[in-house]
């Protein structure tokens, strides 16, 4: 049953936003896109398979990957404590899952930095065990994890507060172990929210700087993410070689991207059941 | 429900004593360490020199400049999202159009693009060896390496945040009440105003908070547009890595904690908003309840 549409306002509306969108957000990436491609294939490959480019990559992924997954467990225990058991301070403590959100990525950057430097709080402790965090990859691994902390917290949360307790009421009635219930029926239920979560996550790792560059050592071959070779490709006026890193650093966004919408369009096939 | 309350309910999974209190315990200690320690160390370092030095830093003219600059940038930059964002929800939520799914990914690219990325990405439409570059350049007008530059950077950047919190909720709440009012002859002005603006006022006052704290945080996308001229093009983010990279760690922790009290501010906002119901709109998706 299909009404017909009495409201006004969409040549407007939508004048705005596509001449909006278009200007701010397609015609920058376009322009990002059309230099990259002008560049011709064998430069292009040249500029972003040389080993400098290709150390960077490999930093940035592996110390995604590895805040990602830090941040899946301990995301999901915050999430689960937030909403499942009630104790003094609890509404504080979903209060501050945000400030890695508000706080700005230069002040997180400096902030981190003086905690885990050698003469810092936590680097001075960890200094004894002989873990060295600031200026390694470990510490890019530690910056990746505070900015993109919220998102899986944030994902997961609503999920597991619409959790009906009378799947776990059958299940325990069964006689099954707290184990065996969260493993086979309250895991399965959180897990498109939780890969929803970890893929905003890993996206926002990748494309990280502002943390990451105070408490990276910066080193080329070592410690250089590839947001900041950009950077420094830029303050060498070499605009091809930072278009076609840019374009790389683009094309993964927007295979997160695809990523995220499917996984999310997953869970909600399941969630939006009633 | 409530004579269901009498029964005692048995323990849900998880709620074992001795798992659930070091569960908790857990959680605090990493909230602690890996939340909280940041913001702490912010306020300790600013004033480890004596609140003279903090003063100093704060009131000299080159912090000054940045948070005017900063501000500058917020006060354009947040209307002019707020007004496409208002746009978008009213384009996406009551009408049908061909495109409409593309449209949503397309507005929600920022959110995945790295900021250095859209940096570099206005060099090669405002800079010298971008599109405009040249034909701006004989006209004489900055755009890159200065405000405007960092204006539209910071656009870029937080183009979804009110669009995002305004969807959700407007497509929720459905066509009924404006398709009401415009038959009642109320024209379109008048149904948004007294009709759609009262019922998401919350959600939009949360989007614009949040848009706000991204805008003047911003700092890898506008380090690329800058040019980083002190005094000049310089936002609060960007001097704090001026100072630090002048070996004036107590002065980067000062301006820092200006910021880090917006962010603090921005929290407390965006848990009394929440209270008015914004931000949680995507689990409550319950179209029924809206007839009256």
């Amino acid at each position: 049953m299909r009404r017909r549409n009495v409201l006004p306002g969409l040549p407007l509306s939508l004048g705005v936003t596509l001449f909006y969108v278009g200007l701010i957000v397609v015609l920058p990436l376009a322009a990002l896109a059309f230099k990259a491609a002008s560049l011709g294939f064998e430069d292009y490959w040249r500029i972003v398979s040389s080993s400098r480019s290709m150390a960077s990559y490999r930093v940035t992924v592996l110390s995604a990957l590895g805040a990602t997954a830090f941040n899946l467990f301990f995301g999901l225990a915050l999430a689960w404590v937030i909403t499942r058991y009630r104790f003094p301070g609890r509404r504080i403590v979903d209060a501050v899952v945000d400030l890695p959100f508000a706080l700005p990525t230069a002040v997180a950057g400096i902030a981190l930095t003086a905690l885990f430097a050698n003469s810092g709080w936590f680097g001075s402790v960890l200094e004894g065990f002989g873990i060295k965090v600031a200026y390694t990859p470990l510490g890019i691994m530690i910056a990746m994890c505070f900015t993109s902390l919220p998102f899986i917290v944030r994902t997961v949360q609503p999920v597991l507060e619409d959790l009906d307790p009378a799947l776990e009421e059958a299940a325990q009635s069964l006689g099954g172990s707290d184990w065996t219930i969260f493993r086979k029926v309250i895991l399965p239920l959180l897990a498109p929210a939780l890969l929803a979560g970890v893929s905003l996550s890993f996206a926002r790792c990748l494309g990280e700087f502002g943390a990451i560059i105070f408490i990276a050592g910066n080193q080329p071959m070592s410690t250089e993410i590839t947001a900041l070779l950009i950077f420094i490709r830029l303050e060498e006026y070499d605009y091809q070689a930072a278009a076609a890193i840019a374009s790389v650093l683009l094309l993964a966004a927007f295979f997160m991207l695809t990523v995220t919408n499917w996984l999310q369009a997953r869970a909600l096939r399941y969630t939006v059941k009633g | 429900m409530s004579n269901l309350s009498t029964r005692r309910k048995p323990p849900r999974v998880g709620d074992a004593p001795l798992f659930r209190r070091s569960l908790i315990g857990i959680v605090l200690v990493l909230v602690a360490f890996v939340i909280v320690a940041p913001l702490v160390i912010i306020g300790v370092e600013a004033f480890s020199k004596g609140w003279q030095l903090y003063r100093d830093t704060v009131v000299h003219p080159d912090t000054l400049h940045a948070v005017m600059l900063t501000v500058l940038a917020a006060l354009i930059a947040v209307p002019v999202n707020t007004v496409f964002g208002i746009a978008a929800a009213w384009a996406i939520t009551k009408f049908d159009f061909w495109g409409k799914r593309f449209l949503l990914v397309v507005i929600e690219i920022p959110f995945s693009v790295s900021p250095i990325v859209a940096g570099v990405a206005y060099l090669f439409v405002y800079g010298l060896q971008g599109l405009f570059g040249p034909w701006l350049d004989a006209h004489d007008i900055k755009i890159l390496f200065a405000v405007p530059g960092i204006i539209i950077a910071s656009m870029f950047v937080t183009a979804p945040f009110v669009a995002r919190e305004l969807i959700p909720l407007m497509q929720a709440q459905g066509r009924d009440l404006e398709e009401a009012s415009t038959s009642l002859g109320a024209s379109g002005w008048r149904t948004f105003f007294a009709v759609t603006l009262p019922n998401v006022k919350w959600a939009l006052l949360y989007g614009v908070i949040l848009c706000n704290a991204r805008v003047m945080g911003e700092f890898g996308a506008v380090s690329v547009v800058s040019g980083n001229i002190r005094g000049q093009t310089n936002t609060l983010p960007l001097h704090i890595e001026l100072l630090y990279h002048d070996y004036n760690a107590t002065g980067a922790f000062a301006a820092a904690s200006i910021l880090a009290l917006i962010a603090v501010f921005t929290i407390i906002a965006k848990v009394a908003l929440e209270r008015q119901g914004a931000g949680r709109v995507r689990k409550q998706a319950n179209p029924a309840e809206k007839t009256s």
